[in-house]
């Protein structure tokens, strides 16, 4: 481990306190375990999904407020956490995200929920936290495989389900396998690197021309974890059967929080620890980065083209995901390509990402509330939504039309400013393949919203009754979806300034 | 008076009566609807304050309105009209104002109904004045959805299958244009602003080909909400099943909201690629207006028949928009306001039978003279306005756009080097005949509806027009009768207009 323990920050108790968002995660997953002792056996376990929420918010507010100071990076617990403007933004998507999801599971009744389910919701939010702010090898593979345990547990959470069961399993062997090259290769750094498995230990090795195919080959190796992550191609087999199979506020919550905390890690790993975009920048880093634009080619065709043939709507969401993996990996391939200006980039992918992530939880939201309501998730089972429950309707067309980037959704604005990084470093045939798989996905996208509001059901008089927490979700996303293209500057600031942090050293 | 807001405010007050009416109890009735119609009288009295205050002589745009919204994306709230536009703005506010008076009947939902119908008006405002491609595109958009609500809420006769196949063609043809929108952004300086965009177009090296290749998308991509053959198919279809009020506005004036982006962005951006494809719009409209023609001719549904004469009105438009000079554009100008009145009048006029009688079929209406004299009178005045009879605005705007194409057939085509656009002055010919046909046949059938001896005893015992529907008709009329008297009301306000275009089309 080098010198990186050697500090005495470790045991610094102000160490503690940059980490404090994710301290008191720790503290609540484990305080709403207790809580469950003490409630009567075999009672009702909602309070304790609110309880989780409530909770997630309240830190959710200490998140925000601990704004670092963006030209002053701190190190903490020797070096393993990076405290920046970057983790301070990644940390407010994933403690979102989890918040959003523990509210949407409150009444998603398909299984028996207890408090192991929220805290194991609360600690994978931590983890993901952890990864965004990850500096070193260590605590990058500490950090990815907390989250990923905790999901492989929630995907498989289902004990009813064959589905469920099978989801957890396959998560789980795919996760494993790729998670034992990823190891491989960080292996690899650690002895290149001299025994030292910070970010910056690695830069050094990767500038090192003679250290130049060990590195690639070792990236090349790193890289497998980060496409599991993310779902991009060819590391995306998993994804349609997890999301299927798991519980569908889960589903929600893979697709978007996770796949967020495997794009940071990406990026991190790729600024920091292979130098693109500083003076460290590599021969291994630009054949790291040369691979980005295959991926984000494949990624993105082959999810759009499955995505036309899904009869299920969980399984169409599934390969929407993996394309709009492909979109976001547009954003990768452009500050791979060493932009004048990376911070548009970069602020373009934590723009997507985040914007991304409220789209996506809406619709899985909707999905669940039909789900449970009608008793599938085929896409006939959305027949007549529009008129059975025309708020849930709405908020599932927004969701769509955002994710298809359709004007004035903040969708849009994503994708604009993916482009806009794109083409900035002439990625025009990217573009041009990505506006096509955009033309593409509106079939499938409509096909939903047409379902919503064209099919007839023999259902179409009975109300829909959609519990509170739920309705709150769909509505406060929706609103989000709509709103954020016009209140987009401060947003965009601030994705600016986390892009911006690369800059400054520790 | 330079520094008020007009402009945003016409935008404005149809989206503040959408959310007075949506605070107004359910069964309020009379409180809705005389919000609405309060909302959309104020609409159109501002819109005639902008009409008559724009200033002839200085031309340009202005009422402008800029402030910075997204600066790092290049963009800012900007607003502003030109002569072309301004007639546009008082075309929207009368057929509104129309649309609210003949839908007063209404019963079904009313609350949600004209709150819709507002978000709409503001939609199609907003993309009159909007002069900034970001801030038009979501207003472009902000129109589509509540029509597909409209439609598959209050439609008729397979509603939702109308419903959406106008919104799917509609939003993928905006989608074309706005792929076409985000290149031109990309290629010219990351800048949504009209005239940042305009300049730096001209100014890029290959200016030329970036205008080639991008042209087409835009004109075609907006061209689909004006009914452009083939791409019009929505539009009967999206007709027949339609509310009236909703018939009124998409026929009367969105559709010109598709010209008028067609023209603002495709060629005023791209004027060098408007004059290497025109040949192809010209040939586009020419199939248009003779589709039009044929299958207007085999209809027997009064709503299918006035649909096929928007679509001719249009194509009349889109051709003079393609002679690309300024007799074929001041004709375009009129005749998308004439035009505009005259189709919101005869769906007004359809929708009044409709909605007494629940019939269409021109075969099973007769006598109505009787019962609506009114109507028969408007519908008389619609139908020679179309055909462009002297005394009507349909005559000076269709002879300046014929007159303009045969103009045109005298000028070089860069399509095909080294000839003339000579086939135009045949397509003229041809456009006469086919809307004089078009128009004949409409004719007819208002014989048949209205002039007929009545043979069916139960229709003449319908309901008589009640006095806002008359008031709608006569406002509507009396408009087509004036204009067509006093032309210069409107034509010299599009003349300082289309200067103004052609400095820019001959600077390209």
């Amino acid at each position: 481990m080098g010198g990186s323990f050697g500090s005495n920050a470790a045991g610094d108790a102000s160490a503690f306190l940059g980490i404090l968002p994710e301290v008191l995660l720790v503290i609540w997953g484990l305080v709403v375990l207790g809580v469950d002792l003490v409630l009567k056996h075999g009672g009702k376990r909602r309070p304790l999904g609110v309880l989780a929420a409530l909770g997630m918010l309240g830190i959710l507010v200490v998140a925000v407020l601990m704004r670092p100071p963006a030209d002053q990076p701190a190190a903490l617990l020797g070096g393993m956490v990076r405290n920046d403007m970057f983790t301070y933004v990644f940390r407010i998507i994933f403690i979102v995200g989890g918040a959003l999801t523990c509210l949407v599971s409150i009444d998603y009744r398909k299984m028996r929920i207890g408090s192991e389910y929220y805290s194991i919701v609360i600690f994978a939010t931590m983890a993901m936290s952890l990864m965004a702010a990850a500096n070193d090898l260590i605590m990058l593979y500490l950090a990815t495989e907390a989250a990923s345990f905790s999901l492989y547990l929630l995907a498989g959470f289902n004990r009813n389900s064959k589905l469920s069961a099978e989801a957890g399993i396959k998560y789980f062997i795919f996760g494993a396998v790729t998670s034992t090259v990823m190891l491989f290769g960080l292996s690899l750094f650690f002895g290149l690197s001299g025994g030292n498995t910070s970010y910056q230990a690695v830069a050094q090795a990767a500038a090192n021309p003679a250290l130049r195919v060990p590195v690639t080959f070792a990236a090349l190796l790193v890289l497998v974890g980060f496409a599991f992550k993310t779902s991009a191609v060819p590391f995306q087999f998993w994804a349609p059967d997890v999301y299927q199979g798991a519980p569908t506020p889960i589903s929600g919550f893979i697709s978007t929080a996770s796949k967020a905390a495997g794009f940071a890690i990406l990026i991190r790993f790729m600024f920091y620890g292979l130098g693109v975009g500083t003076q460290f920048a590599s021969d291994a880093a630009l054949a790291f980065a040369a691979l980005m634009q295959p991926l984000a080619i494949l990624t993105m065709v082959l999810g759009s083209l499955l995505a036309l043939m899904q009869r299920d709507v969980k399984r169409m969401l599934a390969y929407s995901s993996i394309a709009q993996a492909g979109y976001i990996l547009i954003g990768v391939t452009a500050l791979a390509a060493g932009p004048a200006e990376p911070e548009q980039a970069l602020a373009a992918v934590i723009f997507y990402v985040a914007t991304y992530l409220l789209t996506n939880i809406c619709a899985f939201a909707v999905v669940g509330m039909v789900e449970q309501r009608v008793g599938g998730t085929d896409i006939s089972d959305f027949n007549g939504l529009g008129r059975r429950a025309p708020y849930l309707a709405l908020g599932m067309t927004a969701a769509l039309l955002s994710l298809l980037g359709a004007p004035p959704l903040v969708g849009f604005v994503a994708k604009l400013v993916i482009f806009g990084a794109a083409v900035s470093v002439n990625l025009i045939g990217l573009v041009v393949i990505a506006v096509v798989m955009v033309l593409v996905s509106v079939v499938y996208y409509l096909n939903v919203v047409r379902a919503m509001y064209v099919e007839r059901t023999e259902r179409d008089a009975e109300p829909f009754y959609v519990p509170a927490p739920t309705g709150l979700v769909v509505l406060v996303t929706a609103m989000a979806i709509v709103l954020l293209t016009v209140f987009s500057p401060p947003f965009w600031n601030l994705a600016i300034e986390a892009a911006q942090s690369f800059r400054f050293p520790l | 008076m330079a520094n008020f807001p007009i402009l945003t405010l016409i935008m404005l007050v149809p989206i503040i009566g959408a959310a007075i009416i949506l605070l107004i109890p359910r069964e309020r009735d009379e409180a809705i609807k005389t919000v609405a119609a309060m909302a959309s009288l104020t609409s159109l009295v501002l819109s005639i304050a902008v009409f008559f205050g724009y200033d002839r002589v200085l031309g340009g745009f202005q009422f402008q309105e800029k402030i910075d919204w997204i600066p790092q994306f290049g963009i800012g709230y900007h607003v502003g009209v030109d002569g072309f536009s301004a007639p546009q703005l008082v075309l929207t506010g009368v057929v509104t104002f129309c649309a609210v008076l003949v839908s007063w009947r209404l019963q079904d939902r009313p609350r949600e109904y004209f709150a819709f119908l507002l978000v709409l008006v503001a939609g199609v405002f907003g993309s009159f004045i909007a002069l900034d491609l970001f801030l038009l595109l979501i207003f472009y958009e902000l129109v589509l959805f509540p029509v597909y609500v409209l439609i598959a809420g209050w439609g008729s006769k397979r509603r939702e299958y109308a419903a959406m196949k106008l919104t799917i063609y509609l939003f993928v043809g905006s989608l074309v244009a706005i792929v076409g929108i985000l290149a031109l952004y990309f290629l010219a300086g990351n800048s949504f602003n009209w005239f940042d965009l305009q300049a730096n177009i001209a100014a890029l090296p290959d200016t030329e080909q970036v205008q080639r290749l991008w042209f087409l998308p835009v004109f075609v991509g907006f061209g689909v909400l004006a009914s452009l053959w083939p791409f019009h198919n929505w539009s009967p279809d999206g007709y027949a099943a339609a509310p009236t009020a909703v018939s009124m506005l998409h026929g009367g004036v969105l559709k010109a909201t598709g010209a008028y982006c067609a023209l603002r962005i495709g060629v005023q951006l791209m004027p060098e690629g408007a004059k290497f494809w025109m040949p192809v719009v010209v040939f586009l409209c020419l199939a248009g207006l003779i589709y039009a023609a044929a299958i207007a001719y085999r209809q027997t549904d009064l709503k299918y028949i006035v649909g096929f004469s928007s679509v001719s009105h249009l194509g009349l438009v889109l051709l003079g928009i393609a002679a690309l000079n300024e007799l074929g554009l001041n004709g375009a100008g009129l005749e998308l306001f004439a035009g505009g009145v005259m189709t919101g009048l005869m769906f007004s006029l359809v929708g009044m039978i409709y909605e007494r009688a629940h019939l269409r079929d021109v075969r099973e209406l007769n006598g109505m003279l009787r019962v609506m004299p009114l109507a028969a009178i408007g519908f008389v005045i619609g139908a020679l306005t179309l055909m462009g009879m002297p005394g009507l605005p349909g005559f000076p705007a269709e002879l300046q756009i014929l007159m303009g194409l045969w103009d045109a057939s005298q000028t070089p085509s860069t399509m095909f080097q080294g000839s003339t656009n000579g086939w135009y002055a045949i397509v003229a010919v041809v456009a006469v005949i086919s809307i004089v046909i078009n128009a004949a046949w409409t004719l007819r059938v208002a014989q048949r509806v209205y002039f007929s001896e009545p043979k069916d005893m139960e229709l003449q015992k319908l309901p008589r027009l009640d006095a806002l529907e008359k008031v709608a008709i006569v406002f509507m009329c009396a408009i087509l009768i004036v204009v067509g008297l006093l032309p210069n009301t409107v034509m010299s306000v599009v003349e300082a207009g289309v200067q103004s275009i052609l400095r820019t089309i001959q600077a390209g």
